[in-house]
């Protein structure tokens, strides 16, 4: 768990709008362009890092809670998006790094992802 | 007690810009409404994975949404192209998407897989060349 500040500051991020939420406390960490596997995969109280710019992203955010969104390699939203997670209180932040870098910087930061894997899977990595 | 509610959503075909709203105002709704926020969070994707695939697919649709103190049910009826076969449209990964769709983030053959991976009952009935009709119930309790 770590708050969005800390993300903010690790994947040195411009804000885009929510300043103010910056204090909120992110459990966990998700990463896709896709939206149906955000719906699918994602949990209660995540951030997502995601490359997928549009009005979608908002929506499917709102939908699966997702507690803020971090676009990747300098993508920017336009009007319309920014607006939208305005009215939705969700905070839209911007990486110039790239998805794999960004989530790697959070993973090492110690942010859980939100996939549950049973015990082979999860302790792979630490082998 | 959860008090009796119903309420009907247009959703137009190809409206990328309005895809969404329903699901959004229903969620809303549902909190307002006092309802469990796990129950709310799996009606709100399963109606949003539905909405999606009315925009992607359909030409327009009626979104009832009924919720009564057992369950909160959903029914989705499209005028739209069908579904020829429903056993594959529901295997996970099959799509019929266009790269419109995928660039939106959706048309990876997770819509019907999602929906059914949320809701407790899903009935779906289709007709090619008419449309199709998806009935989806979530229990309170």
């Amino acid at each position: 768990m770590m708050s969005l500040l800390e993300i903010s500051d690790l994947l040195l991020c411009e804000v885009f709008t929510g300043e103010e939420k910056l204090d909120g406390r992110i459990e966990y960490g998700c990463a896709s362009d896709l939206m149906s596997d955000v719906l699918a995969f994602s949990r209660s109280g995540a951030v997502l890092l995601t490359g997928l710019v549009n009005i979608q992203t908002v929506h499917t955010a709102f939908i699966a809670e997702i507690q803020a969104i971090v676009f990747v390699r300098g993508k920017k939203p336009d009007q319309e998006v920014v607006a939208l997670a305005k009215q939705k209180k969700i905070p839209l932040l911007g990486t110039a790094f790239s998805m794999y870098e960004a989530c790697g910087i959070l993973y090492k930061a110690g942010l859980t992802s939100t996939m549950e894997y049973g015990e082979s899977l999860a302790t792979h990595g630490e082998k | 007690m959860v008090m009796p509610f119903s309420q009907s959503f247009t959703i137009e075909g190809r409206n990328f810009f309005n895809a969404g709203k329903a699901s959004t105002e229903i969620k809303s709704l549902l909190k307002q409404l006092g309802i469990d926020a796990m129950i709310i969070r799996r009606v709100a994707i399963a109606t949003y994975e539905a909405e999606m695939n009315v925009v992607m697919y359909a030409q327009q649709a009626v979104l009832t949404f009924e919720v009564t103190p057992e369950a909160i049910r959903i029914v989705v009826d499209d005028r739209g192209p069908g579904i020829p076969n429903i056993d594959l449209a529901m295997q996970e990964g099959y799509s019929t998407a266009t790269a419109e769709m995928r660039e939106m983030g959706f048309g990876a053959g997770m819509g019907l897989p999602n929906i059914k991976k949320n809701a407790d009952e899903l009935k779906i009935e289709s007709a090619v060349g008419k449309g199709t009709k998806l009935q989806m119930t979530i229990f309170i309790n």
